[in-house]
């Protein structure tokens, strides 16, 4: 039996319905109830306010900061030169103020990739001159946009290696360039510029899928190699460690073999770039979390959502950086993370390890956008 | 000095006021009651609440008004002898006329406003002409309606300083005339939420939306300047005042009833301080009570939506004023700290205010002097032909007012030539 195809609209219509329906029980007075009970429920949930978040970050007993710790991330800037577009330039501005009023600091920043939107020195150094305004120190991972029109020849100079791991506080951590291509290029005679153009682009049939690539698991294989496997273990990543949506790239396509490096170890968090939303994953023991962008929101792939991801409301078309952003992360002392999501006029949503471990306990809310 | 109110102006329907009300020994500033009332009539005359303004679509108009207060002759006379008796106050010194007086375009024309004793409150007195057509009531809508509205500045201990509704109705209720006409309003004893009713009944009179602004819309290419047209262009387009200002025939008073965060008090208050001082007054009281005081007698005024909300995503933000007669009710902003539209203009064009809630559709707009002006001059065909000569005189004086000073603009970044976020060294306070 097939099953009857519901268009887009014909949803919309018929949620419309349902909620209007639902109204129509709601007179005024039990409606000021409900608002009443919803402003005692935030009362009491919002119990202190750190200077990062109003979130009601009162985590009893595992408030990092006593044992745990934090870093805050900004990711996915896409910056033009400000002559081209300076919309963009503001968002990584505002993120870096977001981060530098963050009382106490922040451990460490870590820079999710796509600083750049293709890849040019003039972008790249643009990106590196306002991150050097942070205050905490900068952790950078390579974004696809910031690699493919001279394969990282510039970012390197400025930034480093693209692979490399480091520990703090007990926690190791290792920063992967997972946005690596097969050759696509040469055959077709691409300049570097249509190169780049063509991994820029969505829906695009002529480049390959990303993936950490065989050296690249060569190297996190003997990194981790080193590591006691009680060591809670948190990757970095520019596309998501698994597969989501092929057309956009939300996808790494050796997910599998990198997975299986991980999975030995008891507490491994990823924590990816590229998808420009609130994401949440859980593979076995390996808790995902997607970050969000200071450049702009993507809409949620038509298919292959997780299930244990809470989509974030959809952008308001009149606040040009509605649904962007910037973020931190709790670890607790357990080295489990905790993902807080600073949506620029929502209010925060945290995605605890607890919701991620369990799909049940600390569910975000479905609706983060109650201040409209 | 005493006069005696002529019969013929105070009659509106069948109950005469007489000149049963005292005149207050200090009237903070305001205009004579008995001048304002002279003022009003003309103004009023001919408005059928019933059937509702020419200019709002019926059915909008009569979804506004609540079931239980439909306007009656009876409840607009009760409310308007309520909006002008002193006696609501404490020490008998301030009416609603106070601080929305008539021959002041319906507001004070102060910065922020002054109550009993002297007193100064922390937010701008928003005009109460075309206030029915609100969203809702309060720069932070903490009040859904003017039956609402109207009775807590009554209990304010800045504004009218009356400890709650009962004192304030002991204070009118041995006045005979008084009784009778809550008789004849609402069939009962004079009670404060009654006196809430009426006054908002009175509100739904002040419906002023008659403007050359609408003449142009109907077709007279006359009626406003070719400046103002270009006014016009540039705000639903480059200047991006329609995403919250938005002026067509569904929303003709130009507000979208929401809560934005546009910088203002950035400028002089660190909001993460100010939201935890609330929320700790709030834990041990989140009454109304508190919640007005908060609004209007501290700094914690500044926090806007949030205090009402709680929600991180509202501090600092607060409901976009309706734009009506905006040339004709300076000064400006939540808190009156902007004298001239020249001001408001520079405000917006340098993209507000960073701070970290800064509402994502404020940013720098590069309006050129000529654009500013044009738009200056478009706000000035909102306001009711009715205050065209009240129009006249503001716009000369912003005019002057602008070309002596312009504190708010900022060149480099209205032009981008300096970016908000980085326009303070980050990290520093606002």
């Amino acid at each position: 039996m097939s099953r009857k195809h519901t268009s887009v609209e014909t949803r919309y219509m018929e949620e419309r319905e349902q909620t209007l329906r639902g109204l129509e029980g709601l007179s005024r007075r039990g409606f000021l109830k409900v608002s009443a009970a919803a402003a005692a429920g935030a009362a009491t949930l919002v119990g202190g306010m750190s200077r990062h978040s109003f979130l009601p970050v009162r985590i009893a007993g595992a408030q990092p900061g006593d044992k745990g710790f934090r870093f805050a991330y900004i990711s996915d800037s896409h910056l033009y030169e400000e002559k081209v577009n300076d919309r963009f330039v503001r968002g990584l501005l505002r993120a870096v103020d977001d981060v530098n009023r963050m009382d106490p600091q922040p451990d460490f920043v870590l820079y999710g990739g796509d600083l750049a939107q293709l890849g040019q020195a003039s972008e790249l150094q643009l990106g590196q001159q306002i991150l050097k305004t942070l205050k905490a120190p900068l952790k950078m991972m390579v974004g696809e946009h910031d690699w493919f029109l001279d394969l990282g020849d510039k970012w390197r100079e400025l930034f480093g290696p693209e692979l490399y791991s480091f520990d703090h506080k007990g926690v190791h951590f290792v920063t992967l360039m997972s946005v690596v291509e097969k050759d696509f290029w040469t055959e077709r005679k691409l300049t570097p510029m249509e190169r780049m153009k063509t991994v820029a682009g969505l829906d695009n049939g002529a480049q390959r899928s990303f993936e950490v690539g065989e050296a690249g698991r060569k190297w996190l294989a003997d990194d981790l190699a080193k590591v006691p496997k009680s060591t809670p273990l948190v990757v970095f990543s520019h596309s998501p460690l698994y597969k989501l949506y092929k057309k956009w790239n939300f996808w790494t396509d050796d997910a599998e073999p990198v997975q299986a490096l991980l999975k030995p170890f008891q507490r491994v968090t990823v924590i990816h770039g590229h998808t420009h939303q609130i994401l949440t994953n859980r593979i076995g023991n390996i808790h995902f979390h997607g970050m969000l962008s200071t450049a702009w929101p993507w809409p949620y792939a038509p298919e292959g959502l997780p299930e244990l991801t809470i989509q974030m409301d959809r952008p308001d078309p009149f606040n040009p950086s509605d649904g962007c952003g910037d973020g931190s992360f709790d670890v607790h002392p357990d080295g489990l993370v905790d993902s807080i999501y600073r949506l620029w006029n929502r209010n925060p949503v945290s995605v605890k390890a607890s919701y991620v471990a369990t799909g049940k306990t600390d569910r975000p809310p479905t609706n983060s956008r109650r201040g409209y | 000095m005493r006069r005696t109110l002529p019969i013929s102006i105070l009659a509106l329907g069948a109950c005469s006021i007489g000149n049963a009300q005292p005149a207050p020994q200090d009237l903070h500033g305001a205009a004579p009651f008995q001048d304002q009332l002279l003022r009003l009539e003309p103004l009023i005359k001919g408005f059928d609440p019933a059937i509702g303004p020419p200019w709002v679509d019926p059915v909008i108009w009569k979804a506004s008004i609540p079931k239980d207060n439909e306007p009656t002759a009876a409840r607009i006379a009760l409310g308007r002898k309520l909006y002008f008796d002193p006696r609501l106050s404490k020490d008998g010194t301030v009416a609603c006329a106070t601080c929305h007086d008539t021959t002041r375009a319906f507001t004070d024309l102060r910065p922020t406003s002054e109550g009993i004793g002297g007193q100064v409150g922390r937010r701008n007195s928003p005009t109460t002409m075309n206030a029915a057509l609100l969203a809702s009531q309060f720069w932070d809508g903490r009040a859904d309606r003017l039956e609402d509205q109207a009775k807590l500045p009554i209990t304010n201990p800045i504004e009218m300083g009356f400890p709650d509704g009962a004192a304030a109705v002991a204070a009118i209720a041995g006045d005979a005339e008084y009784i009778q006409m809550f008789k004849a309003a609402y069939n009962r004893d004079p009670n404060y939420d009654d006196i809430g009713r009426a006054i908002a009944s009175f509100e739904r009179v002040l419906i002023f939306l008659d403007a050359p602004f609408d003449a142009f819309l109907r077709g007279d290419a006359k009626a406003i300047s070719e400046e103002a047209k270009r006014g016009w262009v540039l705000y639903n387009g480059k200047g991006r005042c329609n995403s919250c200002h938005p002026l067509n025939p569904a929303n003709p008073i130009g507000s979208d009833g929401r809560f934005h965060n546009v910088g203002v008090s950035a400028r002089h208050h660190d909001f993460l301080d100010l939201a935890n001082k609330a929320l700790a007054v709030l834990a041990k009281s989140g009454s109304e009570a508190t919640l007005d005081v908060l609004a209007v007698g501290s700094d914690t005024s500044e926090l806007g939506r949030f205090l009402v909300s709680r929600l991180e995503s509202d501090i600092g933000g607060f409901r976009t004023p309706l734009i009506r007669n905006a040339g004709i009710t300076a000064p400006y902003m939540h808190d009156g700290s902007m004298q001239t539209l020249w001001d408001v203009m520079d405000h917006y064009n340098r993209g507000g205010e960073a701070n970290p809630y800064l509402d994502g559709g404020i940013e720098p707009l590069a309006l050129s002097e000529q654009e500013i002006a044009d738009l200056v001059a478009f706000t000035f065909t909102l306001t009711d032909r009715r205050f065209a000569d009240a129009n006249a005189t503001a716009f000369a004086k912003q005019r002057d007012q602008a070309k002596a000073k312009r504190p708010f603009r900022e060149d480099d970044l209205a032009n981008r030539r300096r970016m908000p976020f980085a326009a303070t060294p980050a990290g520093s306070k606002p």
